[in-house]
């Protein structure tokens, strides 16, 4: 059997669970004896659950001897703990959710069961996805695996640590404003935020419902297409969802980048992008353009706006979604005392967070009366503006490349008595996110020995174009062979 | 849109839409960073939007039908199972009307 099972790609576990030189249960139980030996130091996992993900791994085995075998057979994942896990708790890293069971998979957990995935646990993440650094889980702080002292990013800050330590194989994030590119880029690996609509949005809770979309975290760009392709397409239970049928992102993986036109937009590499970035953002166009590539300076004026836009948006939404916490049908409950009123802003005052409460009480605000049209109204319209601007870019280039965050990780505790700067964090990723266009992170770099994330965005289900150019810069480099010492 | 710096008394009229109890330490810690966020909303001032139509969903879906067919919804015991409180098949609620 191979050394070290846990630092396997999806790709390669593939090969030696069909050709039967590794079982799932073999593999399954090197990567819980890897949570074991590194999950005190990383945190990264809010739930294992070791014994379904080893009975999951038995079936799973039965499945590839009886020939029925699928592209993620076997191969044991994290998942986010905002997707539902019939029978097991989905807590949003949230006092409010902390002893909530649902009663129901969300689609893509299903659709992963129906591959005979095995899942592993629930990852920590920012409380109901809101921060950049996992340090607003209500449970606990997640350890980047690079560097202990720093954060992992957030809001999928677990997913992706897991991944990077080897605590799994690979893992589901959700992305509103950057939530699972940005860890992706602290930590060093693969993370994709699909167009929006593309993968179901049933039961995952609800942050952003514009914004919200679940995406891959893995080790290398085949590994993201592989996972796409098995949880992407149409769901009759998500009114949002796209109609269209899931397909085999991996034929996009050609390496053949001739004759690409990438366009990069200069509003991305200069005030608050940390110039070391930016200079091995420099490096890697460099190479995309020996690989064939046409590289031109665009420019996209509008980007100054989209963080305002977003966190009027993102936070007007949260406000409606999470109002539905309030003690009576599931989650955190505070009734004992006083009146139904009371009662209720009890439940809301000691069930949710610092960071939850800053934006619920922000979008409540730019909803009120005599604001809405100031605040809500406006960035609603300046949306449609960085929305149009993205589709005259890609009249002219087929990808936009940037840099995924403008930092490498900074330390634990650095930024979270300053709001405004941590919602800086989200600058490079927000404009995707408000223009509902897939975009891509992929490991570009090393500054002080922590990984630089390179964003690669496209129009509208171009996920193929997106892969293909971060496939052949991917094989072309040696940045996703990387990984952390623990 | 201006932004004056927002009073203990704004704060809390926001909170009490929403039903959400604070302190008074959190009242005023979020006084502080909330007028500092506010503050930064203001670029969009410069931004022309005469007729420009809001954008709601970046994925413009209308009338998303399905067929009307008959399926087995939950079970009254699994969606009680996370109540706080029930009794027998109800969530029991604090009186609403005083």
């Amino acid at each position: 059997m191979p050394p070290n099972l846990h630092n396997l790609t999806i790709h390669e576990a593939r090969k030696l669970l069909n050709s039967r030189q590794i079982s799932s249960q073999e593999l399954t139980q090197a990567v819980l004896n890897r949570i074991e030996q590194v999950e005190p130091r990383v945190k990264s996992y809010v739930t294992v659950t070791g014994d379904t993900a080893l009975q999951q791994a038995k079936e799973a085995d039965d499945a590839i001897a009886n020939g029925e075998t699928t592209p993620l057979a076997g191969v044991p994942l994290q998942l986010k703990d905002n997707m539902c896990t019939l029978g097991v708790p989905t807590t949003c890293s949230s006092r409010m959710l902390e002893s909530f069971v649902p009663p129901y998979n969300a689609t893509v957990v299903e659709r992963l069961h129906a591959g005979a995935a095995v899942v592993i646990g629930k990852g920590n993440m920012d409380e109901f996805a809101m921060g950049s650094s996992t340090e607003n889980s209500a449970f606990f702080t997640t350890h980047n695996p690079w560097d202990l002292a720093r954060v992992p990013g957030g809001s999928s800050g677990g997913p992706a640590a897991a991944v990077a330590a080897g605590e799994c194989i690979y893992a589901l994030g959700s992305d509103t404003g950057g939530s699972i590119r940005q860890p992706a880029s602290l930590c060093g690996i693969v993370g994709m935020k699909p167009t929006y609509g593309l993968v179901s949005r049933y039961g995952l809770v609800a942050f952003a419902s514009s914004l919200d979309q679940i995406g891959p975290l893995t080790k290398d760009v085949t590994d993201s297409a592989l996972v796409l392709s098995s949880i992407a397409g149409h769901d009759p239970r998500d009114s949002t969802s796209i109609p269209q049928e899931a397909k085999d992102y991996t034929k996009a993986l050609t390496g053949d980048i001739r004759g690409l036109r990438i366009g990069v937009p200069k509003e991305y590499y200069g005030e608050g992008i940390d110039p070391e970035v930016a200079q091995a953002m420099r490096i890697a166009l460099e190479k995309l353009r020996e690989l064939g590539a046409s590289v031109e300076e665009a420019s996209l004026p509008h980007t100054r706006y989209a963080l305002a836009v977003y966190y009027i948006l993102a936070p007007s939404e949260a406000s409606a979604n999470l109002a539905r916490y309030d003690g009576v049908k599931y989650g955190y409950s505070d009734h004992e005392e006083g009146s139904m009123w009371e009662a209720m802003e009890k439940t809301k005052q000691h069930g949710f967070g610092p960071e939850v409460k800053r934006r619920i009480m922000l979008g409540t605000y730019a909803l009120s009366a005599g604001y809405y049209d100031a605040y809500y109204m406006k960035a609603q319209k300046v949306r449609t503006l960085i929305s149009r601007e993205f589709q005259e870019a890609f009249q002219k280039y087929d990808v936009l490349i940037t840099p995924t965050s403008p930092s490498v990780a900074f330390k634990l505790g650095a930024k979270v008595e300053d709001p405004v700067q941590m919602y800086l964090n989200d600058i490079c990723t927000i404009p995707a996110s408000i223009a509902g266009i897939p975009a891509i992170s992929l490991p570009a770099g090393l500054v002080n020995g922590l990984p630089v994330g390179m964003q690669v965005m496209g129009k509208p289900l171009a996920e193929e174009t997106i892969l293909r150019v971060a496939y052949a810069y991917e094989q072309a480099t040696e940045w996703h062979k990387m990984r952390p010492e623990l | 849109m201006t932004s004056p710096r927002l009073s203990q008394d704004e704060v809390q009229r926001i909170a009490l839409i929403y039903r959400l109890g604070l302190s008074h330490e959190e009242i005023e810690r979020l006084r502080n960073q909330l007028s500092d966020i506010l503050e930064n909303f203001q670029v969009l001032d410069q931004v022309d939007t005469t007729d420009v139509p809001p954008t709601g969903h970046s994925v413009a879906l209308e009338n998303v039908m399905r067929q009307d067919e008959v399926a087995s919804p939950l079970s009254k015991e699994d969606i009680l199972a996370n109540a706080p409180r029930r009794e027998g098949d109800y969530f029991r609620v604090k009186a609403v009307l005083d």
